[in-house]
């Protein structure tokens, strides 16, 4: 009796921690999206209020409201961190899978391109493809979205040569059933929930790449809220003692990174509690 | 031998990336819009036009692609990387004076990360599923997802700025002569940047420490040196960390390609005059040259990263060392 | 052998059930139970070899005599050794010295340490190394190898040297002869004769019932997670008329150089199990008595598992 009630206990933990952290995201970006950029406009009388009542994470140079400011920069790195890694895992998805059903030279090839993705510093790469694209918010969001792809690759690709290995599936083919279908009824149901997984695991990584490109000037620009333009700007004042404007952005984008990655954690463990942390 | 074989194989693999590293780098920053002409004269410049088509003539802006990039990296391999338009000196002299700044402070961060995630890792492992194990899970898995940038400002907010303790940036104190500087002056200016750099690196090699002596903790080879009478102690120093090192130490060499991208980072934060900051300097004005002597030296350290891990499976792991190539 | 019985048993097993807490997907928790009530003795100076097919737990027997499940494992009953229980701390105490353990294979050997420096272990002296790898035919050259260098029949004989370091009195053998050629695995198996005419116990778990009648002195039949049977070699020797439980008999029916007729059926899997006796599902004997519980009965030499048995 009492076993059962701590194995029910450990599931619903897990569901209750996704379930929130899918709602402080969504808020934010529903928030966001939908906040108009007059919530936070300039009034130079309020400048550099330090966090209060008033203005929970303070205001900046321009008498900016600090968290409004904040959750419009969030939603943005949300929005592109989300179709980033969406393009970046279609490209993983095809790529690992064509790489491991067709094999052969192709297969040599995608390693290739894995290697060759890898064998740059991430942050090189990315500043290198926003440049070619002149900078701005095209920059950022085809530097992400070509990134990221290499990892989850080879974790796809692995994935379908093991599926393929099994007997279940060496019988289908000897079944006479064409690559495609074979692909189709066996190997993609199985591919899917690893390929999901890594997919919102691709999330964290992409907001933070977005955050570090435009933070180093490469991005969003000065007039774009962005928390990597705003931590930028706080550079500026962290001499003369403004920490808050650099702590609580920086701790909002913390925030969405690990639930994130949480989200995808749990996941995975539900899915398959050998893996990952214990 | 079996050994000569492997290395060269793998230094082969690494030439024939790194000549297509440069290809990619190339057409990525050749293609861009920002006209490296305007970048270098400035956009409200009163060079004559005969003056910008000399440039261009000299540059070779307007041949096709293909020979731009024969004439480009042929110089590069005799040694003539261009001259940095930002710097106004040699590319080669602009990455040797930056890198020379910066390999200080990626040594110091490098060893000092892992040498204590290593200890930090072993530690929880041995202690899996205690307090301790939990707080170094927590605080690496924070860590793992806090920008580097960030906990730069944070840093330099409190110990520079709030506590007064270090200087708030650059490598050296403000107006000094070069010759002036003392060894105390870079230590000291050297300290917050690594301190940022090092804690960041440090939870990537704690974690897989940490999961790969949990692995081997309940392999086979364990549990017959534990029947033999072995306490725990003697089982993690005879057996844990002799195959616990390699690995780590090759992820360790691994991180070469996020150290240098933390490295722009915390550059950037610091105003510390590496070759992080003379990247996004030469990106952000347009110094074509420049960011592809970066670009291509930052691929160089990748792979010298993953060789030298390399050669050290080569030269330490007898299975490799001594024997069947399959090992 | 009988003269043998009137001691104390060397090792003791009584009752002892050995379950694992696992996640299943969707981070459902169960207990799976792998070994229920099994109980057996190991006297001095006999071998008595645990005959079961391939997977069905008995390495798990091995393990919780030398102490060394995984953390995830609860154990009930009780193991005595030389008349006193041996519990966590005298397990730690006397492994390695009094009880030794040799393992299935390679795996168990730490793939980058040089075989001389594993078999001197932390208590031995390179000169008992020395007469150990002497005394089972092992070269110099061994000695500086690693463990991927060894071949099949030398890793045993590393292996074996590892128990003769200290003065073993119970040596457990957990499946010492799996991919040995027939002649390395009588060779084992006549070293482990050796040490028991030398005074020591010997559990030897193997699937192999062909070498279990070569060495052993007495077999113990596992099936499902327990101990079914317990005879003198002799009265399987003898065919399955000797035999008490239907299980055995249909065992040893089963071998090819008897009738090789295959008992219908599976082992029911842990998790699975049915109530009462274990065998009952396929034992063409089974009544209404067989629902209840089962307990070891001694009939004739020997000791079975089934109310019917005479």
């Amino acid at each position: 009796m009492d076993r059962k009630r701590i194995q029910w206990n450990t599931r619903t933990k897990i569901l209750v921690y996704m379930v929130l952290a899918l709602i402080y995201l969504a808020g934010i970006l529903v928030w966001g999206l939908l906040m108009d950029p007059e919530a936070y406009a300039v009034d130079y009388s309020v400048k550099f209020l330090p966090p209060g009542a008033g203005h929970l994470f303070g205001t900046d140079f321009m008498g900016r409201d600090m968290l409004l400011r904040c959750v419009k920069g969030l939603s943005t790195s949300i929005v592109i961190g989300v179709i980033a890694s969406v393009v970046s895992s279609f490209i993983a998805l095809a790529a690992g899978v064509a790489a491991a059903v067709v094999g052969g030279k192709l297969d040599s090839f995608v390693n290739w391109c894995v290697d060759l993705c890898m064998g740059m510093p991430h942050l090189v790469l990315l500043l290198l493809i926003s440049f070619m694209l002149g900078r701005g918010m095209k920059g950022v969001m085809v530097g992400v979205a070509l990134t990221h792809w290499p990892e989850l690759t080879r974790i796809v690709r692995a994935e379908v040569l093991q599926i393929r290995s099994e007997q279940y599936v060496q019988a289908a083919y000897r079944l006479g059933k064409s690559r495609m279908q074979v692909a189709r009824e066996h190997i993609l149901p199985h591919v899917l929930p690893v390929y999901l997984i890594g997919v919102i695991l691709l999330f964290p990584h992409a907001i933070m790449h977005e955050a570090s490109i435009t933070f180093l000037g490469f991005g969003l620009s000065a007039e774009e809220p962005a928390i990597g333009v705003i931590l930028s700007e706080s550079m500026k004042h962290i001499a003369t003692g403004k920490w808050w404007l650099a702590l609580f952005p920086g701790i909002m984008l913390l925030a969405a990174i690990m639930l994130f990655d949480r989200i995808g954690e749990d996941l995975k463990r539900l899915w398959n509690p050998d893996s990952g942390n214990e | 031998m079996s050994r000569s074989r492997y290395i060269a194989g793998t230094v082969f693999r690494m030439l024939t990336l790194l000549a297509a590293v440069s290809v990619l780098s190339f057409v990525l920053v050749t293609s861009s819009p920002i006209d490296p002409l305007t970048a270098y004269i400035g956009t409200n410049s009163t060079l004559s036009q005969e003056a910008r088509d000399e440039i261009t003539e000299h540059w070779g802006l307007d041949d096709p692609p293909v020979e731009r990039f024969t004439a480009w990296a042929g110089n590069f391999l005799k040694g003539d990387w261009g001259t940095s338009i930002a710097f106004k000196k040699p590319v080669k002299t602009v990455i040797k004076e930056r890198f020379s700044y910066s390999v200080v402070l990626m040594l110091i961060a490098w060893t000092f990360s892992g040498v204590l995630g290593f200890l930090a890792g072993i530690f929880a492992a041995v202690r899996k599923g205690s307090l301790w194990d939990k707080a170094i899970k927590v605080f690496c898995l924070a860590l793992q997802s806090a920008p580097t940038f960030w906990v730069g400002l944070l840093v330099l907010s409190l110990f520079a700025v709030q506590l007064g303790w270090f200087p708030i940036g650059l490598a050296a104190p403000m107006g000094k002569l070069a010759q002036d500087v003392t060894l105390e002056d870079r230590i000291w200016h050297l300290v917050l940047p690594s301190l940022t750099l090092g804690v960041l690196g440090i939870s990537k090699i704690t974690l897989y420490t940490r999961q790969k002596l949990i692995e081997i903790m309940d392999s086979g080879f364990i549990l017959f040196a534990k029947a033999r009478g072995e306490d725990t102690a003697q089982l993690v120093l005879r057996h844990g960390i002799r195959n616990i090192a390699l690995p780590a130490v090759t992820v360790q060499f691994a991180a070469f390609s996020e150290l240098f991208g933390g490295i722009a980072l915390a550059e950037s934060v610091f105003s510390y005059p590496g070759i992080g900051s003379a990247l996004t300097t030469a990106g952000l004005s347009g110094d074509v040259p420049l960011l592809l002597g970066i670009a291509v030296f930052s691929a160089v350290f990748v792979f010298t990263g993953n060789l030298i891990a390399n050669i050290l499976y080569g030269l330490l792991d007898p299975r490799i060392k001594e024997g069947r190539a399959d090992g | 052998m009988r003269e043998k019985k009137e001691r104390t048993p060397l090792l003791d097993v009584q009752g002892l059930s050995v379950s694992f807490s696992m996640y299943e997907r969707g981070l459902q928790k169960k207990d799976l139970e792998v070994l229920h009530k099994l109980s057996l003795g190991v006297y001095p100076g006999e071998i008595l070899a645990v005959v079961g097919s391939s997977g069905s737990g008995k390495s798990i027997l091995a393990h919780a005599v030398m102490g060394i499940l995984p953390g995830n494992a609860r154990v009930k009953g009780e193991i005595h050794y030389r008349g006193e229980l041996l519990d966590k701390e005298r397990q730690e105490a006397l492994r390695g010295k009094e009880i030794a353990f040799i393992p299935q294979s390679l795996a168990y050997l730490d793939p980058l340490m040089r075989v001389d420096r594993q078999v001197i272990g932390i208590r031995g002296t390179k000169e008992k190394q020395e007469a150990a790898f002497a005394r089972y035919h092992l070269g110099k050259e061994v000695e500086r190898m690693y463990p991927f260098q060894l071949s099949g029949g030398m890793a045993r004989r590393v292996l074996i040297s590892t128990a003769v370091m200290e003065e073993a009195r119970l040596i457990v053998a957990d499946e010492p002869t799996p991919g040995l050629h027939e002649e390395v695995a009588m060779e084992t198996l006549r070293d482990f004769r050796q040490l028991a005419d030398e005074g020591c116990g010997v559990l030897l778990i193997t699937h192999d019932i062909d070498l279990a009648f070569q060495v052993a002195d007495r077999i113990a039949v596992f099936y499902a997670g327990t101990i079914v049977e317990i005879a003198p070699v002799t009265d399987f020797l003898a065919g399955k008329e000797a035999l008490r439980h239907p299980y055995s008999k249909a065992f040893i029916d089963a071998l090819p150089q008897n009738s090789f007729k295959p008992i219908e059926g599976f082992q029911p899997y842990a998790g699975s199990l049915p109530e009462g006796c274990l065998f009952a599902p396929r034992c063409s004997a089974c009544s209404k008595e067989c629902a209840g519980e089962m307990e070891m009965r001694r009939i004739r030499d020997g000791e079975v598992r089934c109310v019917h048995a005479t």
